[in-house]
């Protein structure tokens, strides 16, 4: 009882203060000015008007994939520097159209707000959610996780304004979960499935029995069909498919199994983390150095980033993967962006920090060559876009799906690295039309692009 | 009115007062300073203020009133938004059948988990609540149900949005082009009010108030409980529940009941979330969220009315101003200092800006509990009771006005 009534002495304390307060708050809105402008209608979501424009980048900055974050945010600050006219201009340069003349985005300076994603798309929306309503951007960019890029992606779609995907590699991005207002410039599973099948049936043969080990999650699920219907095709059997948790850590377990199963062939369609410790634990367990069915026994990576390449150290050597690009690639528009990232910060860029790039370059030019920042114009210009010089090739942006269509390139662990960046080495550069498919192709069913929105 | 005491009548009115300015109060720097970093009066953060407000309101339900600390309460709020979410996909994208779904669903499920877990208490009750938490973030993570059955339940890892192709049989079909967004009888949650006033920018967003008119209730409702003779028995039950059992009182039921009615204001919130932003994902019920309102109520104030809302406040505001800082906007800050003093102050404080917001919290958070364990209530109660010594002492001197 004591307590009760302590408490309620406490709230009319308070509450002779709160009237004060009270008091205070009515009387400040009273006091308000009465001259009210009332907003103008503007012809879409954060128009700028001023003399700058506000690009959001979302990455995740904190989590599991925080170094691809932040290696992620050093590209879109490159990126800024070259619209704005600062530094050597990188990749601007080699860019096959020439609209851009680094004087910022329609002649406006591009200034850009940051946010953590945390790998979680609640934080990831409320994060965009702010740069949209609060910083007034007019694009959002990033993410390190399809999960996350899809809610973005849809959360920009309902706001009206444009959302460039940065790492994101399901294929539910550009398929079961397109949206008119995202663009992906990044591959996808189905791609590295077809890109990768045919150097490893040149390698291996084509009567290998496969064991898949997936990450237990949509990304996972997306790769491990990828990588089945495309290894199947060319004869490979596929023996099981085991879901790891995406948590897990010691895959000891998980790997015993797999010599008893009369499997030569490991599949490990896991990423970050999770891959540098399932392959550590399969070259631990010795796997590599086994016979089954009179072949050596082989370990694959479907989707490799040379940040995983580095977690996993020497166990990487000779294990095929693929990857959407890679810093030692000889072309121009490669060698411009390595070397400008190269004097910024004193490293290559990732794979992450390449598209985070790129897409940041190819909204700015949509949007010059578009003359307006008004979504449905961006996307507009985007569609069917062809483009080179940016690192891929020739390039097409795909308006059925807006999913960029590029060369792939198949990697393999490098046997002796000269540096801890130079870890992988490139097998062969899958041309453009062999992982091409159709948009309603039976892995991107589902979906529907929907029309674009211009929002406000 | 409303059956309330005084005091309480006067504390709610306040709230209400705080909740229906609040564009105005939480924007106070002009929208071109520097300052409008600070500035919180933006419809999303809004609107996770006083969700998270009835969150975190519903939860010192159980937790201020019993004692009995859950770990698992994120769980309903995610349920809650599952249901919601596929009401706006099968049934209209209205907001109300979501909202009623949400904390039905919810209800049901807290009604489960609370006849296991209340079969012990301290200690034992928090980690079953935490393990049944978790069992149900790994089924919607990896989307059991839905595999099992073939179809989709809680779409695993990207979550659940409405799509334009969803069935919504209560709905007229959608004008081609357009995308389905959540309304409240035509009132659409995203449309906003833009005042300008000088520098000023003030926003008025629909959905914002009606989940502020969900708060204000949703507080209404945990005053009643507070001061009812059922919360007198949760009461209780917090101080000796031995002692209540050997007088004859069963007190399982009331602890239910308090489990179960705290569950539902975590739907209820779930829901909401999933009103203003269409999109659920499973992380919403990963045991770190579970923590979240653990912290934001001991933060404000445990088993005190208006606490958990302050904490609510103050932990959103962290996780979505303060990680927004980065070393761009630091670098301006400081500008004005020459360069190695300069340098000097952006590496301190960018220790406990953007990234490591988490920093700043902890120390927040640990200070509050050292200090004030009563949260920051207590700390306002302190602050108003110095004033008011200050101003006896006053009366004591001088003459009062009237």
């Amino acid at each position: 009882m004591a307590d009760l009534w302590e408490e309620n002495m406490v709230n009319s304390k308070l509450s002779r203060r709160g009237v004060l307060k009270t008091g205070a708050v009515t009387s400040a809105g009273l006091a308000l000015p009465t001259i009210f402008t009332a907003q103008s209608a503007a012809a879409y979501t954060n128009e700028p008007t001023g003399s700058s424009v506000t690009l959001g980048f979302n990455v995740p900055q904190t989590g599991p994939y925080a170094d691809e974050g932040a290696d992620e945010l050093r590209a879109y600050q490159l990126a800024i520097e070259h619209l704005n006219g600062a530094g050597d201009g990188g990749m601007l340069n080699t860019f096959s159209s020439k609209a851009l003349q680094g004087n910022g985005i329609l002649g406006k300076e591009v200034k850009y707000v940051t946010g953590d994603t945390q790998t979680k798309s609640d934080a990831a929306r409320a994060s965009a959610k702010s740069m949209i309503e609060k910083d007034g951007a007019v694009m959002i960019t990033g993410g390190s996780s399809s999960g996350v890029a899809v809610a973005v992606q849809a959360l920009c779609q309902e706001a009206g304004v444009i959302f460039m995907a940065g790492l994101t590699h399901s294929n539910d991005t550009t398929g079961k979960d397109k949206r008119a207002n995202g663009f992906r410039h990044f591959f996808n599973s189905y791609m590295s499935g077809a890109a990768l099948a045919p150097v490893l049936a040149n390698a291996y043969g084509t009567d290998r029995k496969a064991y898949h080990l997936t990450a237990d999650y949509n990304w996972g699920y997306t790769t491990e069909e990828a990588v089945k219907s495309s290894t199947e095709a060319m004869g490979w059997e596929t023996v099981a498919a085991v879901k790891t948790p995406l948590t897990q850590t010691d895959f000891s377990s998980y790997i015993a199994p797999v010599l008893q199963s009369g499997a030569d062939t490991l599949v490990l369609n896991h990423y970050g983390g999770n891959m540098v410790n399932s392959l550590t634990n399969a070259v631990q367990f010795g796997l590599r150095d086994k016979q089954v069915n009179g072949k050596d026994f082989q370990i694959i990576v479907p989707l490799y980033s040379r940040l995983m390449a580095k977690g996993a150290g020497a166990n990487v050597k000779g294990i095929f993967g693929s990857t959407n690009w890679h810093w030692s690639l000889q072309d121009e528009g490669s060698q411009a962006f390595v070397r400008s990232f190269g004097t910024k910060y004193g490293f290559p860029p990732s794979q992450a920090a390449h598209t985070c790039y790129v897409q940041t370059l190819l909204y700015a030019d949509a949007v010059e060559r578009a003359g307006s920042f008004a979504p449905c114009a961006v996307v507009e210009a985007l569609e069917d876009y062809e483009f080179d010089g940016l690192g891929n090739g020739k390039t097409l942006y795909r308006g059925a799906d807006h999913q960029c269509f590029k060369d792939v390139l198949v990697v393999k662990g490098k046997e002796n690295p000269t540096s801890e960046f130079d870890l992988l080495e490139i097998v062969e550069v899958t041309p453009v039309g062999q992982v091409t498919y159709d948009p309603n192709h039976p892995q991107f069913q589902g979906g529907a692009l929907g029309s674009c929105n211009n929002g406000a | 009115m409303f059956k309330l005491e005084k005091s309480d009548l006067s504390l709610l009115i306040i709230v209400a007062v705080l909740t229906l300015f609040a564009p105005f109060i939480l924007n106070p720097f002009p929208a071109d300073s520097a300052m409008s970093q600070f500035n919180a009066g933006y419809p999303d953060l809004m609107q996770r203020f006083v969700i998270f407000g009835i969150f975190a309101v519903g939860f010192n339900i159980l937790f201020g009133l019993t004692g009995y600390l859950s770990f698992g309460h994120a769980a309903f709020l995610g349920v809650g938004s599952y249901a919601a979410i596929w009401m706006m996909k099968l049934l209209t994208m209205n907001v109300i059948p979501a909202i009623v779904a949400s904390v039905v669903v919810a209800g049901l499920i807290s009604f489960l988990v609370g006849w296991i877990s209340l079969r012990r208490s301290g200690i034992y009750f928090s980690i079953l609540t935490l393990a049944f938490a978790m069992m149900m973030y790994q089924l919607a993570y990896s989307d059991l149900f839905g595999q099992l059955f073939g179809g989709i339940l809680t779409g695993g890892e990207t979550g659940l949005q409405p799509k334009v192709a969803d069935p919504r049989i209560l709905d007229a079909p959608l004008d081609p082009g357009a995308n389905p967004k959540a309304h409240l009888f035509g009132l659409e949650m995203g449309s906003s009010f833009k005042l300008d006033i000088a520098g000023w920018q003030f926003t008025f967003n629909a959905g914002y108030y009606i989940a502020a008119f969900a708060m204000l209730c949703a507080f209404y409702l945990s005053i009643r409980i507070f001061r009812s003779p059922f919360g007198m028995m949760l009461r209780a039950v917090k101080s000796n529940q031995q002692r209540m059992n050997y007088t004859g009182l069963n007190s399982k039921p009331y602890t239910l009941a308090a489990f179960v009615i705290s569950g539902m204001y975590a739907g209820l919130a779930g829901g909401l979330l999933v009103a203003m932003d269409t999109q659920v994902g499973a992380e919403r019920m990963f045991w770190t969220a579970s923590g979240e309102v653990v912290i934001m109520t001991i933060l404000g104030g445990v088993g005190s009315l208006i606490g958990p809302v302050l904490g609510a406040g103050v932990l959103k505001y962290m996780e979505n101003i303060l990680s927004k800082i980065n070393k761009g906007v630091l670098e301006t800050w400081f500008s004005f200092m020459p360069d190695g003093m300069s340098d000097f102050f952006i590496a301190i404080t960018n220790l406990f800006v953007g990234k490591q917001w988490h920093i700043t919290t902890g120390v927040i958070f640990m200070l509050v509990v050292i200090y004030l364990p009563g949260g920051l209530v207590e700390g306002g109660r302190r602050l108003g009771n110095r004033f008011q010594r200050s101003g006896k002492e006053r009366q004591n001197h001088t003459k009062p006005a009237e």
